[in-house]
């Protein structure tokens, strides 16, 4: 069984102009220390669903309107606070976008790893310390002992991501949930987090789930990705599949919009191509049609009358398009 | 010649707290007034034992001058020496200034933190409560409870904090407002916070520098208010404060205007140190007019 199994999700913002669908109808599993991509533009709703399954959707705005997240057998879409409470930070955890800022400046990096532990593992003080040491030497800093005592101005923001993740691993979760974890470094930096998750991951057999942006991420990290579009998953698939053959136009354009991942430096490149236009407006989101189809070269008339379903390729691979089978 | 690991170089970088310090210390007015403020304080912890004169004994003739017969701020309208009232006054002035504002900062922030944190009907109630508090003439307020429940010290000490709170409870909200949006915030969460722990732990002490200011500011008003309170008369018949002394003398000042003049610039003195203090506070605490 899977670890994790999310089931015709539906997650509603309220807007000023009424309720919005920014995940609509989201089904996906994750096995035990895999690792799977979100990709997708600004907007279409990764966040959210990493929000979703952390539980902590913005109160009074977001919320789940239907569907299931089950983690280990426990719907979580269910669960009371106080549980959801003691899985984060234990089973499932996350990092976030900006590593300047997602650390406690009052705090040295070291009782902020050693607080998790306690909170999480009931370790003593002592014990919790030697911990943080540790888990800052797993994730490369330097002379971690002295460095536990930093606060987090005194660290780079390459650094104060490794403490992230040492925060984030700290309980040996069975998810960590990286959102954009390296959009906020600059790219040196961004190959080292990389390196470190993927060695990490395959040390405590976490899975993660990677939101990113970044097509050149997702072929160097994950096994699986989901490619989201205006709140609805557009496809599925295993990562080499998927690049090798997109069946969705908008799969496509986001393939074609990064440089190189297909041909090597001396073959002939093509040229880089952008996808047309924006994602939709939030008041748009549920209706019945290809949302994409505005921006879609490949468009019919069928495709702004009716919702494409999901078209499965083999057991791995679907896509949400009237015409992936053409593609 | 050492190689160096240039992640190990780590640039000099002070901590906040030695960083306010310079500030503070770049200011000069807030330096001398924490001078006399620190003189003031010793005079009254130590001072009572130098000069042990009991401010109620009637030691001389009444109403002699300055430096007269040996009593260097002269004696009052029932011969009582001036300067011991001063010195055993401060104590009271002090505590009560200083308890007194830490009652206020203990209803105001855990006010403030509660409505800033949770939002919705909890903000809604515990604000207009607060503004229930504020719209009050404060002084008629503390002098109600003073003079219903008795004039102790306790009792002055809460009268004067529970009227005074509204405004550390509207910066603490404030504040909770917005660091309770930060990505650290959101990030101890994800990682199994709980709600105390967020409040307090994460939260409060990053809101800590304006309400520290207020702080520092309130325990000035506090001894204001209970000068004004012993003004009126209301106040511990046995206990000497500074107050209470220009309360008592009030009607001689126009023949001895030295009996209330002596101890209002003690009062006068010390609210100001207090309040440069307060103000070299805010300019090392606050961000914005940090130079950088």
């Amino acid at each position: 069984m899977a670890l994790l199994s999310v089931k015709n999700l539906r997650i509603e913002i309220k807007t000023r102009a009424g309720v919005a669908p920014v995940i609509d109808d989201l089904s996906f599993d994750l096995d035990a220390g895999e690792s799977l991509s979100f990709v997708g533009e600004s907007g279409c709703g990764k966040s959210m669903t990493a929000l979703a399954l952390m539980g902590l959707l913005p109160e009074g705005v977001g919320s789940v309107a239907s569907g299931s997240i089950t983690f280990d057998g426990e719907d979580l879409t269910q669960a009371s606070e106080a549980r959801l409470r003691a899985l984060r930070g234990n089973d499932i955890s996350m990092i976030f976008q900006e590593p300047m800022t997602s650390l406690n400046p009052l705090y040295t990096v070291g009782e902020q790893i050693a607080e998790v532990l306690r909170a999480h593992q009931g370790l003593s003080r002592k014990q919790a310390w030697d911990q943080a040491v540790e888990l800052l030497d797993a994730v490369r800093i330097p002379n971690a002992r002295a460095r536990a005592e930093d606060y987090p101005f005194q660290m780079s923001g390459g650094q104060r991501q490794r403490v992230m993740i040492a925060i984030a691993l700290a309980c040996q979760p069975k998810i960590l949930i990286a959102d954009e974890p390296t959009t906020a470094l600059d790219v040196t930096v961004q190959a080292q987090i990389f390196d470190l998750l993927q060695d990490m991951r395959r040390q405590t057999g976490s899975a993660i789930i990677l939101i990113t942006h970044d097509m050149g991420a997702v072929a160097e990290m994950a096994e699986r990705m989901i490619v989201m579009y205006a709140g609805r998953k557009a496809e599925l698939g295993p990562v080499d599949t998927i690049i090798a053959h997109p069946r969705h136009p908008y799969t496509a354009g986001l393939i074609s919009c990064v440089p190189h991942i297909l041909s090597t430096l001396t073959s002939e490149r093509e040229d880089l191509v952008e996808v047309p236009g924006i994602v939709p407006a939030l008041q748009d989101f549920g209706k019945d049609l290809c949302l994409f189809a505005s921006r879609c070269r490949h468009a019919q008339p069928k495709c702004v009358n009716q919702r494409p379903p999901e078209i499965a390729f083999g057991n791995t691979h679907q896509a949400a398009c009237w015409r992936a089978e053409e593609l | 010649m050492s190689l160096i690991d240039p992640e190990n170089t780590i640039p000099e970088a002070r901590s906040p707290f030695s960083e306010a310090w310079e500030m503070f210390r770049g200011n000069t007015a807030a330096m001398i007034a924490l001078v006399i403020l620190c003189l003031i304080v010793l005079g009254a912890i130590f001072g009572p034992y130098l000069y042990p004169t009991d401010p109620f004994d009637m030691v001389w003739a009444p109403f002699s001058p300055p430096g007269a017969d040996g009593f260097i701020l002269g004696t009052d309208y029932l011969g009582r020496d001036l300067l011991a009232a001063l010195i055993h006054g401060a104590r009271v002035s002090i505590i009560i200034g200083l308890a007194a504002a830490a009652v206020s900062i203990l209803i105001g922030v855990t006010v403030g933190a509660l409505a800033g944190f949770y939002k919705g009907w909890v903000e809604e109630l515990l604000m207009r409560i607060t503004e229930f508090f504020q719209v009050l003439p404060t002084l008629l307020f503390s002098m109600v409870i003073v003079a219903l429940f008795g004039a102790s010290l306790p009792m002055i000490t809460f009268a004067i904090g529970v009227v005074s709170w509204t405004a550390v409870a509207r910066i603490t909200r404030s504040e909770f407002l917005r660091i309770r949006e930060l990505e650290y915030v959101m990030a101890s969460r994800a990682s199994g916070a709980t709600n105390a722990k967020l409040m307090f732990r994460v939260i409060l002490p990053n809101a800590l520098p304006p309400i520290i200011v207020q702080a520092a500011l309130m325990v000035g008003s506090a001894i204001l208010f209970e000068a004004g309170l012993s003004f009126l008369g209301l106040t511990d018949p046995n206990v000497v404060s500074w107050g209470q002394v220009i309360g008592s003398n009030r009607q001689y000042i126009l023949d001895a205007s030295y009996t209330v003049t002596i101890p209002g610039l003690a009062i006068f003195i010390t609210v100001l140190c207090i309040s440069l203090v307060g103000d070299g506070l805010n300019d090392a605490l606050n961000p914005k007019l940090r130079s950088r």
